[in-house]
């Protein structure tokens, strides 16, 4: 067996594999997505912009989408760096591994379970309740954007942390040193050099989180309760109970589309700030 | 900074702890507490409806690791000596897995597959003999692997990926020189460096494929996972079982997950 066979043999079976249930599949979508709805459920193809001409109608989820996935992008990254910074800056190193673990760990875990924590934490008995015992009444916290932005940080919090993390942590350490000698406060230090050298993991962590937010459909479907859906909750509708499979496949390209030019913008604008895009895996 | 520190962890916690406790109720109402004992979790384990579910997501998620572990190896390994084309169309491939949302995935399998079963369906019934009934294709347990195989893949090749680059190519020259057969230095050689790497790869894809919702939702036909279990009882109301299902699912991660960290971990020093 020549090398180029066995090259071939093992790329076979991966290959064959994306074709057919990656490949195929998203083409259907692009086609269906020009298609008209036939009385039955199903696709009659066509060629038509009828369905994205009606993408109007469910303006309200991509609206929902495009504010509270750039939100929760924001709200985490204020959260995740100030603790990335202290687990890679101050904590004792004899710590470091295990601190990192645990906040990494929940994001391994079922975002199913984790989100209906928050069902049970911002429902009627939870927090509520508690407010209300210590004389604040009336505050409803589940089915609210309130809620599903605190969905979204649970959930992705740890995703913004990792990448940060790692940034700051291959930071040489004596480059602080040689700023505190030289006379720099502690804050000018921190805004001229941890902070431009921590732009590359900043940015990977934003993406990471936005990409996912972009089609999300749990934390809303869940602690949003119908109020605040996304396009994810869309798409479901769509697909699973109105059977509209041509008018859901313009939406599911469009929001590809639409993730796809804002990631494109967002890696421009980063590649300007003049940080060198840094792979960071997730483990 | 300590103390902003432990503030975000009580964050990350409560609500898995809050779970927890909640699961070990006495009381029948999910949210108060009324003394403790297991037996929701004895009612959790009784109910056929929820060890079906189980079975399915078990089965789900052994199958399509290990095929996902197996493929996607072998697919890192070959791609290590191809260049040009093919490793860009790969390279592509694996982003586009990864980059489009799973819910764009679970779609496009379920119309995609309904509408190649459609186009499959009348040239199977027409090949069969006349007697026997024809085999039907439709959604259920089969696409539902077939779905799954195909996102773990792409994750295993990045793992595995990352995993040769990081070893030591002079061992498997030295091999080669030393007259072994490719196939003998990948046995003796590639493939207990990269062991460590493909195990976690697969205890990774199996938490994913257990854990995952919104594929499942799409492509599972009329099967079952314990994920689709637990939304749709959600949506009828928040119960103590629900609780000690969570408690356990999310404590059977917790091991997977850790053995899969400890895994990387112990090949990373190995290979140095």
């Amino acid at each position: 067996m020549t090398r180029r066979t066995r090259t071939w043999l093992l790329l076979m079976p991966a290959g064959t594999w994306f074709l057919v249930m990656l490949l195929l599949p998203l083409s259907v979508v692009l086609v269906f997505s020009f298609g008209e709805r036939a009385p039955a459920g199903g696709v009659v193809p066509a060629f038509t912009f009828e369905q994205y001409a009606n993408l109007p109608a469910r303006w309200a989820a991509f609206k929902n989408t495009l504010t509270l996935a750039p939100v929760g992008t924001l709200v985490s990254l204020l959260i995740a760096y100030p603790l990335a910074y202290f687990l890679a800056v101050k904590v004792d190193p004899k710590w470091k591994t295990i601190l990192l673990v645990l906040v990494i760990v929940p994001f391994w875990t079922s975002i199913l379970i984790r989100s209906y924590a928050w069902i049970f934490l911002l429902g009627g008995r939870g927090l509520p309740a508690l407010l209300d015992w210590v004389g604040i009444e009336g505050v409803r916290l589940i089915n609210t954007p309130f809620a599903v932005l605190i969905g979204i940080i649970y959930g992705y919090l740890p995703l913004m942390v990792f990448p940060i993390f790692v940034s700051l942590d291959r930071l040489d350490k004596r480059l602080l040193e040689a700023a505190a000698d030289l006379g720099a406060t502690k804050w000018n230090t921190f805004r001229q050099i941890t902070l431009p050298l921590s732009v590359p993991g900043v940015a990977t962590g934003c993406l990471l989180v936005f990409i996912l937010l972009m089609g999300e459909f749990l934390i809303p479907a869940l602690l949003g309760g119908g109020k605040v859906f996304f396009v994810g909750n869309a798409l479901v509708d769509l697909f699973l109970q109105s059977r509209n499979w041509a008018y859901g496949s313009a939406v599911a390209a469009t929001l590809v589309f639409v993730m796809l030019i804002t990631v494109t913008i967002y890696m421009r604008l980063i590649a300007r700030l003049g940080a060198s895009r840094d792979d960071v895996s997730i483990m | 900074m300590r103390i902003y520190a432990i503030c975000v962890y009580l964050f990350l916690y409560i609500p898995i702890g809050v779970i927890a406790l909640f699961s070990f109720n006495a009381g029948r109402h999910a949210s108060q507490l009324q003394g403790l004992s297991t037996k929701w979790y004895g009612k959790a384990l009784d109910n056929p409806f929820v060890m079906d579910a189980l079975q399915t997501s078990l089965l789900v998620a052994f199958v399509s690791a290990s095929l996902a572990s197996l493929f996607g190896t072998m697919a890192a390994l070959a791609l290590q000596s191809v260049k040009g084309p093919v490793r860009t169309i790969f390279d592509m491939l694996i982003y586009i897995a990864v980059m489009i949302p799973g819910i764009v995935i679970g779609i496009a399998t379920l119309i995609g597959l309904v509408t190649l079963f459609d186009q499959l369906n009348p040239v199977l019934a027409a090949l069969w003999p006349d007697d026997a009934k024809p085999p039907q294709l439709r959604m259920g347990m089969g696409s539902l692997i077939a779905a799954h195989t195909m996102f773990l893949m792409a994750l295993v090749i990045i793992i595995v990926r990352a995993r040769l680059a990081g070893m030591d190519r002079t061992l498997t020259e030295a091999s080669s020189d030393l007259y072994a057969t490719p196939f003998g230095t990948f046995w003796q050689v590639t493939l207990p460096m990269i062991f460590p790497a493909v195990l976690a790869g697969f205890l990774l894809s199996f938490t994913f494929s257990f854990d995952d919702f919104i594929i499942a939702f799409f492509v599972a036909g009329s099967e079952t996972t314990l994920p689709i279990y637990v939304f749709s009882s959600i949506r009828r109301g928040v119960t103590p079982e629900i609780n000690a299902i969570g408690t356990m699912v999310l404590g059977a991660s917790l091991i997977l997950l850790i053995s899969a960290q400890l895994l990387l971990r112990k090949g990373e020093r190995k290979a140095k």
